[in-house]
This record gives structure tokens, C-alpha cells and sequence, in this order.
């Protein structure tokens, strides 16, 4: 695994719908800023810049990095933009990691940002080629049918997603940074909004959010403030098409919680872990990713969740931050799941504290479930 | 309708209009305008007033002669919309009359606001002067005030030519003639649809198609409620279909049937659009249809 690596800095804007007051060069530095304050850092003491976000297509900025290059500080140092789509937070944190972990630099900037009321991410991901049926609409729609897989082969109720889309907007109620703010939201509340993309209700989808995260990491030698160590770091992808491919369970993710459980010396991961901050932008995805991480067998990943163990106050919750579902600009939610990780093992995650929490787990995914970028922090060195 | 002879219209206009002597406060602040800046005067107690005055509301003592250079741009304190301007007005549109705080001053200016939708006004939004083009030393050398620039519409496009080349130019020419060519992988012996050159698994080159026949079975599907323009009426139902023979579902429509009837497990069979119309584009299958025959039990 090379150097230790520790995130020793975390920075969140506000998400919202809307960040008019700022542009976008505005939005990553007021994160980054945040981050180098969080550290007791001021850019000088940066050596590079990993820079994340989703698809150009979004903004409609091309190579959105070189511009950003004067926000961040970024002058007359290493810089570099990771593109893995949904994923990218999380890839983008890794890449930052790597460059400390491989004796390249001692203390790395990594940001991720989305400004989604620029364009319509919907439009940017339904391009509809010449030749093609046009026929997917939207993230939704991509995912619906693997969510119905899902439903039919694990045999779960219908209200499980709906325990999901309750539960992680309670959380956000304790986080200051959440876009989504639903006081007494309930299951009934869910279960009366739309259909969106069926079996995907309005309320079980995340928002469009605009926002950026920021970390600062640091090589053991050059740590400043509160460290969350890096205790293993993984990413894995897979061809989309591809027969016998499980689009439920990929392939690709359980390789990746494999190598990264090996690094860290997880052998069972709802013992081992304290808190898992996972990329669930609809609802179903928490039972299908409990299953996929290996939190619970196969087909047994919802009576986790209908039990309340992914709960705050259950025995290994789930995105106490709130999560995907309470905040989403794309290119930035898989570094607030690695950010919250971090916080929560240096027990400075406020609020939604899970008390005691030693290891915790970073999770992203992207694409049509191909893309995986994983991460264990700790509140020990390894 | 015949006129009331005893219903006249008066006007009273002196003529040529009055002469106004400014003094020389007054006299400062128009010439200012006349140059395309807008200044204040400052008061004993330190207040700019804007427009300035002789005399200092507040005190009574004539104000200072010290002038200071404000704005261009303001905050609006208050307003009142007009939706029906006028003949006197200074806009021919709906607009606001508002109280404009601008930069460095301590007191507000009326002005209009030409800001559209009366919903876009609000206490502490941002205004810039629009001035007039030929400005004479009058208030009106600044027609109106408009919002602050906060947004740009930016007409980002980009056009290709796209050509259907390698496998998915032999892939068409089968939709063209009515049959769904996919190819056999020698190594694992998958079969991809659409007709692809390379296997994603192994890698190896797949060097025949082969035809496939154009019924199957629904793996999934969605049910899509949320209205695309360049997708299908709503509700319509995309679903993966296994095509008989083949190792990967093809994404598709499903027709003829209410969206709430299709089932995972059920046989479809493609519907083409009548021979004439047929292009080598995948709009030559209108949708799949159920067959009736028994659904396939899924694994």
C-alpha cells in the first residue's frame, strides 16, 4: 500500500439546488478553503491538485480543470482532473492518496464539484445517438430494471426502499450541509409521490444538487490537525455489456470491497466497520449494496435494513450523513462519501456522530454500475 | 357616442415650460448625470445624501459643499410594480418604481426598475443605471435601472458526423433487411447482439455473425412515467430483452400491451414497420410485442 496516507482537512459547501451566488470557480474554492482551514493550511502549503467531476457534458465547461487551476491555487503545481463518471469523488480521492502513498508529494489537495443548475444531468445522459432507439431516460431509467431484478430475485417488500428514502432524510436533518431538509417525513410521505421510472418513486431518488468537497492529505511526516488514516484503497471497473454480467451484484464491486477489506484486515464487515458512508442515489441501492459489500448475504441484504441496523442508531449505520439521496452534485457526492468517512473516525462529523466509530467505509460507483472506488479510513494508524 | 357639450378638455402648459434655476447642489448633481456619473453630497454629520440636497433634512444646515462620487450600482429598499405604465411613464412595459439605495450613498433614489417579472423583485436585489444615450442634465439621462448581471446563457454545441462503420454498419444492414445479426465468441462461446468485433470478455475478435431470430424474453424493464421529448409518450416501458439464442439482453420497447401487464418472463417478438419504410436504423422495430406464449421462468 506504500506510504501512510492520513486526511488530515475536509471542506463542504452547503448543497443546494442552486448556487447563484457563485460560480463555479467560486463553489470548489469555498470548499478547498474550507478544507485548508479545516488543516490549519493555507495553499502554499499544497504540492498538487486532483481535481473531480462528472461529465463535461454537464456544465457544458471542457476540461473545466484548467480553469479552476487559479481558484484552487493550483499555479505552477501538479494538477490533474480524474473523469469515472457517478464515481469520480471517490476515484478522485484515491488518485490524491496514491501520490502520497507512492512518495510523490507530501501533502495532496483533491476536489470534486457538480454545478447541476448549469445544464439538466438528465439531458447530459440521454444523448440519443443517430441509428439508436431512444429509450433510456435519465439515471433513473437506467437503473429501474435492475432495481426490479433485484425486488423479484431477493424477494423483498415493496416498503424497503421506502425505509431507505426515510431513513437517510432523517440524517440529513442532522447534517448542516444536506441539500434535502424534509421535517417529519414518513414512509407515507414516500409512498404518495410518482412514480418516476417504476419501481423508482419521486421521493426515493436523490436531488439535483449543486456543491463541491474538498480533502487535504498529507504523508505521516507532514500531518497537521486531526488525521483520518487511510487503511486501504481500492477501485475496480467492468465492461458494461457483457454476457452473463450481473448488473445486480457486479463483479467489479465485490472485487473492489475484496482488495480493500484485504488491506485493511476487514474480515467481516459488519463487525469490523463502524460506519459505511455508500453511494445510494436510489433507495433500493442500500439493500443491493449490503449485499455487494458483503454486509449480508445474498438475498439478505434488505432484512438489514427492515431490521434498522443501517440505521444512526443501529449496530452499522449507513450514510448518517444522509447520503446521496439527501445531496447529490454528481461529481462531488463520492468524495462526501469518502470526506464522511473521514470525519466520522475523527469523531468531528457533528450531529450525525456515530459514537465511537473507529473504521469507517467510503464507497462510489458509476456508470451502468461499472465503475467502483472504494476506501477504509481509521482512527489508528495502520 | 354623441359628445356632451358640456364635457371640454382643459390643458394648462406653460409655454416652453418652466425655467428652473438649480442652485448649485442641484446644479452639480444634473451636470454629474449630464457625465454619466451620479454623485451625493455630504452632510455635517458625514451622511451622502442621493439625490443630494441644499439643506440637510435632518438638521436644517445647508449640507457641506464636499461631493462624492456613488454607485453606478444599488440595492432596491422597496418597490411598487406598474403593470399598465402610463403615458408619462418612463418605460412602455410593466415595470417597478423603486427606492435604490446606491453605492456609498446613506439615503435612497427613486427610479424605475425594468426587471421583466414582477417575480424576479425583492427587497435587496442588485441595480445598474441604464443611461440614456443622449444624456442633457436631466434625472432621465438614466432611463432605468436594470438587475445586476448574475447569469449568461452560454450556446455551448457541438455537431458531428457520425458514420456507422465496422460492426455496426454490418449490424444495420441486418435491421435493414429485417433480422438482428449478433456473433459467436470462439473463445467462450457467448453470443453478443448487436454484432460487435471483439468480445468484452476475452478479447478475441468475433469474425461471423450470425442471424438471430427476433423473438425473445423480458430479463427486466422499467416502467417510465417522466416525459423526454425525444423518448416515447409516457408511460411506456423499456425493457432488456434476451433475444433466442443470444448470451445479452438488448434494451427495447415494449408495446401492444398496458404497461402494468408486462412481466419479467414474458415472450416478445419484435414488430417491424412495414417493409417500404425500413432503413438501416433501429426505428425499424416499432416495438417488441408479447406472444402469448408461456412466460419463461427467470433463474
Amino acid at each position: 500500500m506504500g506510504n501512510r496516507c492520513a486526511v488530515i482537512g475536509i471542506g463542504q459547501t452547503r448543497y443546494r439546488s442552486r448556487r447563484t451566488d457563485m460560480s463555479i470557480a467560486g463553489l470548489v474554492r469555498e470548499a478547498a478553503l474550507r478544507a485548508l482551514e479545516d488543516a490549519g493550511l493555507t495553499f502554499k502549503d499544497i504540492d498538487a491538485v486532483v481535481i473531480g467531476k462528472a461529465p463535461d457534458l454537464f456544465e457544458g465547461v471542457m476540461m473545466p480543470e484548467s480553469y479552476l487551476a487559479d481558484a484552487l491555487g493550483a499555479a505552477g503545481k501538479p494538477m490533474m482532473r480524474v473523469h469515472t463518471a457517478g464515481s469520480v469523488g471517490g476515484s478522485t480521492a484515491l488518485v490524491g492518496a496514491s501520490l502520497i502513498q507512492g512518495g510523490v508529494h507530501e501533502r495532496v489537495l483533491v476536489v470534486a464539484f457538480e454545478k447541476q443548475s448549469e445544464s439538466n444531468a438528465t439531458w447530459a445522459l440521454s444523448t440519443h445517438l443517430p441509428f439508436s432507439a431512444s429509450l433510456v431516460v435519465g439515471a433513473g431509467g437506467y437503473f429501474a430494471p435492475h432495481i426490479r431484478e433485484y425486488m423479484r430475485t431477493s424477494g423483498a417488500p415493496d416498503h424497503i426502499g421506502t425505509l431507505v428514502a426515510v431513513k437517510d432524510r432523517l440524517n440529513a436533518l442532522k447534517n448542516p450541509y444536506a441539500h434535502l431538509r424534509i421535517p417529519g417525513i414518513d414512509r407515507a410521505m414516500v409512498e404518495s409521490t410518482p412514480m418516476l421510472w417504476e419501481p423508482i418513486r419521486y421521493l426515493e431518488t436523490c436531488p439535483s444538487s449543486d456543491g463541491a468537497c474538498a480533502m487535504v492529505l498529507s504523508s505521516e511526516g507532514a500531518i497537521t490537525g486531526t488525521p483520518a488514516w487511510v487503511h486501504g484503497t481500492a477501485m475496480r471497473s467492468e465492461p458494461i455489456f457483457r454476457a452473463g454480467r450481473d448488473t445486480v451484484s457486479p463483479q467489479a464491486g465485490k472485487d473492489c470491497a475484496a482488495d480493500v477489506y484485504r488491506q485493511a484486515g476487514i474480515s467481516d464487515p459488519r463487525r469490523d466497520i463502524d460506519v459505511a458512508e455508500v453511494y445510494v442515489p436510489f433507495s433500493w441501492y442500500e439493500p443491493m449494496w449490503l449485499e455487494n459489500l458483503g454486509f449480508a448475504a445474498e438475498g439478505e441484504g434488505w432484512k438489514l435494513t427492515e431490521s434498522g441496523a443501517t440505521a444512526l442508531d443501529g449496530d452499522i449505520p449507513w450514510n448518517a450523513s444522509g447520503g446521496v439521496l439527501s445531496s447529490n452534485p454528481i461529481g462531488a457526492s463520492g468524495l462526501i462519501r469518502f470526506a464522511e468517512a473521514a470525519l466520522q473516525v475523527r469523531g468531528t462529523a457533528g450531529e450525525h456522530q456515530v459514537d465511537g466509530a473507529r473504521t469507517a467505509l467510503g464507497h462510489a460507483y458509476g456508470g451502468g454500475s461499472q465503475f467502483f472506488a472504494m476506501w477504509i479510513v481509521g482512527r489508528d494508524k495502520p | 357616442m354623441p359628445s356632451d357639450p358640456l364635457v371640454a378638455q382643459h390643458v394648462l402648459e406653460f409655454p416652453g415650460g418652466y425655467t428652473r434655476t438649480t442652485g448649485p447642489v442641484i446644479g452639480r448633481f444634473l451636470s454629474e448625470l449630464r457625465g454619466r456619473r451620479i454623485v451625493g453630497v455630504r452632510t455635517k454629520e458625514g451622511k451622502v445624501l442621493v439625490p443630494p440636497l441644499e439643506y440637510d433634512p435632518a438638521t436644517g444646515e445647508p449640507v457641506t459643499g464636499e461631493f462624492v462620487e456613488v454607485g453606478p450600482a444599488g440595492t432596491v429598499t422597496t418597490w411598487a410594480f406598474v403593470p399598465e405604465p402610463g403615458a408619462g411613464h418612463p418605460l412602455d412595459r410593466p415595470f417597478a418604481w423603486a427606492l435604490i439605495k446606491l453605492d456609498g450613498a446613506d439615503t435612497a433614489l427613486v427610479h424605475a426598475v425594468d426587471a421583466g417579472d414582477p417575480k424576479r423583485l425583492r427587497a435587496g436585489m442588485r441595480v445598474w443605471p441604464v443611461w440614456n444615450d443622449h444624456p442633457t442634465g436631466q434625472i432621465t439621462d438614466i432611463s432605468c435601472f436594470v438587475p445586476e448581471v448574475t447569469d449568461i446563457v452560454a450556446n455551448v454545441r457541438t455537431e458531428y458526423r457520425l458514420q456507422a462503420g465496422g460492426a455496426l454498419r454490418v449490424f444495420l444492414e441486418g435491421i435493414e433487411r429485417g433480422v438482428f445479426l449478433g456473433g459467436r465468441c470462439d473463445t467462450c462461446a457467448k453470443v453478443y447482439v448487436p454484432y460487435r468485433l471483439t468480445c468484452p470478455e476475452c478479447g478475441n475478435a468475433i469474425p461471423e455473425t450470425l442471424e438471430l431470430p427476433d423473438t425473445g424474453t423480458i430479463t427486466t424493464f422499467a416502467i417510465n412515467n417522466l416525459p423526454d421529448p425525444r423518448a416515447p409518450e409516457v408511460p411506456f416501458v423499456s425493457a432488456y430483452i434476451l433475444l433466442d439464442g443470444s448470451d445479452i439482453p438488448v434494451i427495447a420497447l415494449i408495446g401492444d400491451v398496458p404497461a402494468h401487464e408486462v412481466r419479467q418472463g414474458m415472450r416478445v417478438r419484435a414488430v417491424w414497420v412495414p417493409e417500404p419504410e425500413r432503413t438501416a436504423s433501429m426505428a425499424n422495430i416499432r416495438w417488441f410485442a408479447p406472444t402469448g406464449e408461456p412466460d419463461v421462468e427467470q433463474p
